[in-house]
């Protein structure tokens, strides 16, 4: 989804979009009360505080709820069905995103499923996506 | 000054536009202004008669300039396919207030034909949900509505077909009604194999896309009582409003809509009545999830209950709580902001007028939705003063 939508920064998001096209996945902490939360703004929603910092996270997260799109959006002829999945990452937000790397089937994609980032480019920019951690072989785990 | 509820104001004037479904020869705005034409007529007064206007959509001076109407009080509300839900609720507020005497409230939208609707063409891409939605595809309403339907079947050992027998029963309905959009017969086999469109969602739980337009005239019940039509007066009994989060992934709960819990109770609490007192529902339906998260979230079933309630028929002709009996956004009409047409099913069930009668329907609860799970608006109305 190369072609995607190219999302447009504001002053309060810049971080958040450096971060990604840099390879990282960066949101917000407040200080004041410990929480991270997210969508970037320049204060804690739940306490106020204007203590607040960007964090590099893990990028690891669980896979909440999903839809497999037939129709995605452009709608280029032959468009491959896309999955749009939320993701809540270890730190307790929750996302919107893309996972890849699976087939686009419901036998593929089992709710719960841990996942971690990586980053997709759009236009100049790099966009958070998800992908499903490798399920290690019986023989890995013994 | 009087409570904006019980029954203290009525809906005097209620229509749809002639035509619903496709109407290329209508702009946008003509849609509202046929709307409210007819539910002028309907209400015996004439434009000079409203002082007050409330739309969502265009602005509320475009509607009323269009129609000849000078207001003294105007809402432009915009949270979705609720805002008329709000708006009735805040010209009860108005009403009572003295602020407005007798207030029309349109809806008009050419949501397939697209005619006279360009305003809404241009993409956003630096708002909230322009930077954190649209750049993974969930720009229309089925790749975004209904992301959060799996994790609600999952956590409650539900699944698809619980979804096919909310599009199943209200097809049932949508047979009685001759507007309706979708009136052939269908069975759960035959949703679950429909075109898919974003898994779980298949065709026929998806809502139908139309145009058209609905238009609804409030006033004092005692102006109500000197109107030739009085004996069709439909009154006010409670309401509420509330909202979360613009986009999507914040909802507090995915599973559970804040928003709907709260603005149903308000309206239950400012309507002195219970669940018990509910002779008929309207669930704002543009996809099959949406009936269960209300039936939930407004407490006629417990957590978990609301797949084995519908499958039940309890929501289906003759059932015990007969639930969107136009046929619903899924059967009957959608054009974008479908609030209006669940509102106008609740005031023909009340008239003794709806294609699909509810015998002795007295008491209509109405649950909206804006914004996907953005705002939502409920009210309940009742056929007599209390």
């Amino acid at each position: 989804m190369a072609d995607g939508i190219i999302p447009t920064p504001t002053p309060e998001t810049a971080p958040y979009w450096a971060a990604a096209t840099a390879g990282r996945l960066s949101i917000q902490r407040c200080l004041a009360c410990g929480r991270h939360y997210f969508y970037p703004r320049s204060f804690c929603p739940r306490c106020q505080s204007a203590d607040v910092e960007w964090t590099d996270v893990s990028g690891r997260g669980r896979l909440i709820s999903y839809i497999i799109n037939y129709r995605p959006f452009p709608c280029t002829h032959g468009a491959a069905p896309q999955v749009i999945a939320l993701v809540e990452l270890e730190e307790g937000v929750r996302m919107l995103t893309n996972i890849v790397g699976s087939p686009a089937e419901p036998e593929a994609l089992p709710l719960d499923a841990p996942v971690s980032v990586e980053f997709e480019p759009r236009g100049e920019l790099k966009v958070p996506v998800f992908r499903l951690d490798p399920v290690l072989p019986l023989d890995a785990v013994r | 000054m009087s409570s904006m509820h019980n029954g203290n104001v009525a809906v005097v004037g209620a229509a749809e536009t002639t035509g619903l479904g496709t109407l290329p020869e209508m702009s946008m705005i003509e849609l509202h202004a046929e709307a409210a034409r007819n539910a002028l007529a309907d209400a015996g007064l004439a434009p000079s008669d409203i002082d007050g206007i409330a739309t969502a959509g265009p602005l509320p001076m475009e509607v009323s300039h269009h129609l000849g109407i000078t207001p003294r009080w105007l809402d432009g509300t915009m949270v979705g396919g609720c805002s008329f839900m709000l708006h009735v609720r805040h010209a009860a507020a108005a009403i009572a207030a003295g602020a407005a005497t007798t207030v029309l409230i349109t809806h008009g939208e050419s949501g397939l034909s697209r005619v006279g609707m360009d305003r809404q063409s241009g993409l956003v891409t630096d708002t909230a949900s322009g930077q954190f939605e649209l750049p993974y595809g969930a720009l229309m309403p089925f790749a975004n509505f209904t992301v959060p339907a799996l994790r609600f079947l999952h956590d409650r050992g539900m699944g698809r077909t619980d979804l096919a027998e909310v599009a199943v029963a209200q097809r049932e309905w949508a047979m009685l009604n001759p507007r309706a959009l979708r009136r052939k017969p269908v069975t759960v086999g035959e949703v679950l194999e429909a075109r898919p469109i974003a898994y779980p969602f298949t065709r026929d739980m998806c809502c139908v896309i139309t145009d058209g337009g609905g238009a609804l005239i409030l006033t004092t019940a005692g102006r109500a009582a000197d109107l030739p039509a009085a004996a069709r007066a439909v009154y006010l009994l409670g309401s509420g409003e509330a909202s979360e989060a613009p986009i999507m992934s914040q909802m507090e709960d995915v599973g559970s809509f804040g928003a709907f819990r709260r603005a149903s109770a308000e309206a239950f609490a400012t309507a002195g009545v219970t669940h018990a007192d509910i002779d008929h529902l309207m669930c704002y339906d543009a996809f099959a999830h949406l009936p269960l998260y209300m039936l939930e979230d407004l407490g006629f079933v417990g957590r978990g209950e609301s797949g084995a309630f519908v499958a039940s028929g309890a929501t289906r002709p003759g059932g015990t709580l007969p639930m969107n009996t136009n046929g619903g956004g899924l059967s009957y009409t959608h054009t974008g902001m479908y609030g209006m047409f669940a509102i106008q099913e609740a005031i023909r069930q009340l008239r003794g007028e709806a294609p699909a009668q509810v015998r002795g329907a007295r008491v209509s609860f109405v649950q909206g939705v804006g914004m996907y799970f953005g705002a939502a608006g409920s009210l309940i109305f009742a056929s007599e003063k209390p």
